[in-house]
């Protein structure tokens, strides 16, 4: 590889040399911090809405129903559903399918991006093998390209509202601080197992069966209301229960949710967040070796 | 902060004298007393399953091993530095540490400006963008921001030599367009440091004369270039200072000619 030719230089106009602003890495001073995270996200933030569009391009390029997808998905399985159960809740839900379409696009949000998020990790953690980024991008704009998706479904669940006659209520304004909720929960949720996820194959198996489940113990497809006394714990534990409840209410009964649920969710998201993300750097040291 | 001096450097002296060129200017990256340790488990437990069985049995046996041990070593601004050693000796180890993908567990690691990885050109390309958006993110992975990488965007399709080709998807790509891609990228936003593993065999013989210029004009413009090769001319051609490394162990530090020397002479014993 010998230079034996007059070299062709790179022009070296002020603007393209590298300006007064040196980063300068230490590893005695970088550590891996939640604050620290946050700082280098924000230094790369134009990567993240490269990751953003990037989805967004790839996932509707080459399919033929394109953004139209996203609208169809939570449609159809309302569909599905209002005919399977329709016989069976009509009596006790009025306007079931606007009850079960919202149930559904909010719980979809939710597993939608906590699975993807760790599904997105093994193909992330290969890059942090080779070059650096903070690594919450992934899970951030896995959290940001579903929090999109979910708007969208909103498009149908109006549409049917509409149809159906349901009342649009002024507590819709309510609707916003719920979504920033449930957006914090699942983005901890998504850290934390996308963590996990990188030390074992199996996690994102496993967590299917656990949404599986979770989706038939949430109030999506039935009324709260249908399950026995004695089992109601089960909806004080479940977080995705006070998540959908300060959604739905707004929309469905045109109420402010209880007081304990708005509490509950929010200890639930910055709980979720606040663990997921000190879980997630406490242990991003060894994704490099363990991916 | 203040860059760390020289001086101490030599403390935990490798064999050989480290010599410094006067012409070169100030360090860029600097490991003191480097230390990787790996932690492997002596069984593959790749599910969650056989962990919480072996966890139950308390059977986790795990091995240690030191992929790195206690490494010093300064390199400057305009240097090239050739790091040899057969494989396994933790040359990889070195450079994704100063890539900053990995981090040491022991002692510091420190690296001033933009380094540029060429550990696998064109590492986060997206075969279902085009080139055009491949560009961006290959350059955002690289840390620069999409005002820096539009500026120079035109520079870095000319130079790639796949103008006619930009607005494809890069499946539609050769292998050999998608490394001058990403050569072009990783090398046209300026880096402050170059990090090769191997020697950059990329395209043809018109795009390998054409990134050998680049590479001289990144080292004249005061760059500092660190690669990892099996070939010894080319490093005792190119590098003005060598480091052998051998398992994980400094061996020797300094002139190309000398510690290659020491090196095959080694090897062949």
């Amino acid at each position: 590889m010998t230079v034996s030719e007059p070299l062709t230089d790179l022009p070296e106009s002020p603007s393209t040399k590298k300006s007064a602003v040196v980063f300068e890495y230490d590893s005695a001073i970088h550590r891996p911090t939640v604050l620290g995270e946050l700082r280098e996200l924000i230094r790369y933030r134009d990567l993240l809405g490269l990751l953003v569009s990037k989805t967004i391009k790839t996932r509707y390029k080459r399919s033929v129903l394109g953004i139209l997808w996203t609208l169809l998905n939570p449609l159809i399985s309302m569909i599905v559903m209002t005919v399977a159960f329709s016989a069976m809740m009509r009596s006790t839900v009025p306007r079931y399918p606007v009850y079960l379409l919202i149930g559904l696009v909010v719980w979809g949000y939710f597993s939608q991006s906590t699975a993807y998020a760790m599904g997105t990790f093994v193909w992330g953690g290969n890059l942090l093998k080779r070059v650096y980024m903070p690594p919450t991008i992934f899970a951030v704009a896995c959290v940001i390209n579903c929090l999109i998706n979910f708007f969208f479904s909103l498009v149908p669940l109006v549409v049917i509202m509409l149809l159906m006659g349901h009342p649009f209520y002024a507590t819709w304004w309510f609707v916003p601080i719920g979504v920033i909720l449930l957006s914090c929960f699942c983005l901890g949720v998504s850290l934390f197992m996308s963590a996990l996820a990188a030390f074992f194959v199996d996690m994102l198996d496993m967590y299917q069966i656990v949404i599986q489940a979770g989706f038939f113990l949430t109030p999506i497809i039935y009324p709260a209301e249908m399950l026995p006394p004695q089992y109601s714990w089960i909806l004080t534990i479940n977080p995705m229960y006070h998540m959908i409840e300060l959604i739905r209410v707004p929309i469905f009964v045109g109420q402010l949710p209880e007081v304990s649920t708005m509490i509950l969710s929010t200890l639930w998201a910055l709980g979720a967040l606040m663990g997921g993300a000190w879980y997630f750097v406490r242990k991003s040291d060894e994704f490099a070796y363990s991916l | 902060m203040n860059s760390p001096t020289a001086s101490d450097a030599a403390a935990t002296g490798p064999i050989l004298e480290v010599k410094q060129d006067p012409k070169l200017g100030e360090p860029v990256i600097r490991l003191e007393n480097v230390t990787v340790r790996y932690r492997v488990p002596r069984e593959r437990i790749p599910s969650i399953k056989d962990y919480a069985i072996r966890k139950v049995k308390g059977r986790i046996e795990i091995d240690e091993f030191l992929a790195l041990k206690n490494v010093s070593l300064e390199v400057r601004r305009g240097e090239t530095f050739g790091i040899i050693g057969h494989n396994g000796a933790g040359k990889s180890t070195l450079l994704r540490l100063i890539a900053r993908v990995l981090r040491p567990s022991e002692g510091r690691v420190w690296v001033r400006g933009q380094v540029a990885p060429l550990l696998e050109l064109g590492a986060g390309f997206d075969p279902e963008l085009t080139g055009r958006e491949n560009v961006f993110l290959n350059g955002a992975m690289l840390g620069q921001t999409n005002a820096s990488i539009a500026e120079r965007f035109e520079r870095i399709v000319d130079f790639a030599g796949v103008r006619d080709f930009i607005d494809m998807p890069l499946r539609s790509y050769s292998s050999g367009m998608q490394a001058r891609l990403g050569f072009a990228v990783a090398t046209d936003l300026q880096p402050d440091i170059l990090i090769l593993d191997e020697l950059l065999a990329v395209g043809d013989a018109e795009f390998q004369r054409k990134s050998a210029a680049r590479m001289a004009s990144l080292v004249k413009n005061g760059e500092a270039i660190l690669m990892v090769s099996h070939g010894l001319d080319s490093i005792q051609e190119m590098c003005h200072r060598v480091a052998w490394l051998h398992h994980g162990e400094l061996r020797a530090l300094g002139e190309p000619a000398e510690v290659i020397a020491a090196y095959t002479q080694a090897s062949a014993g």
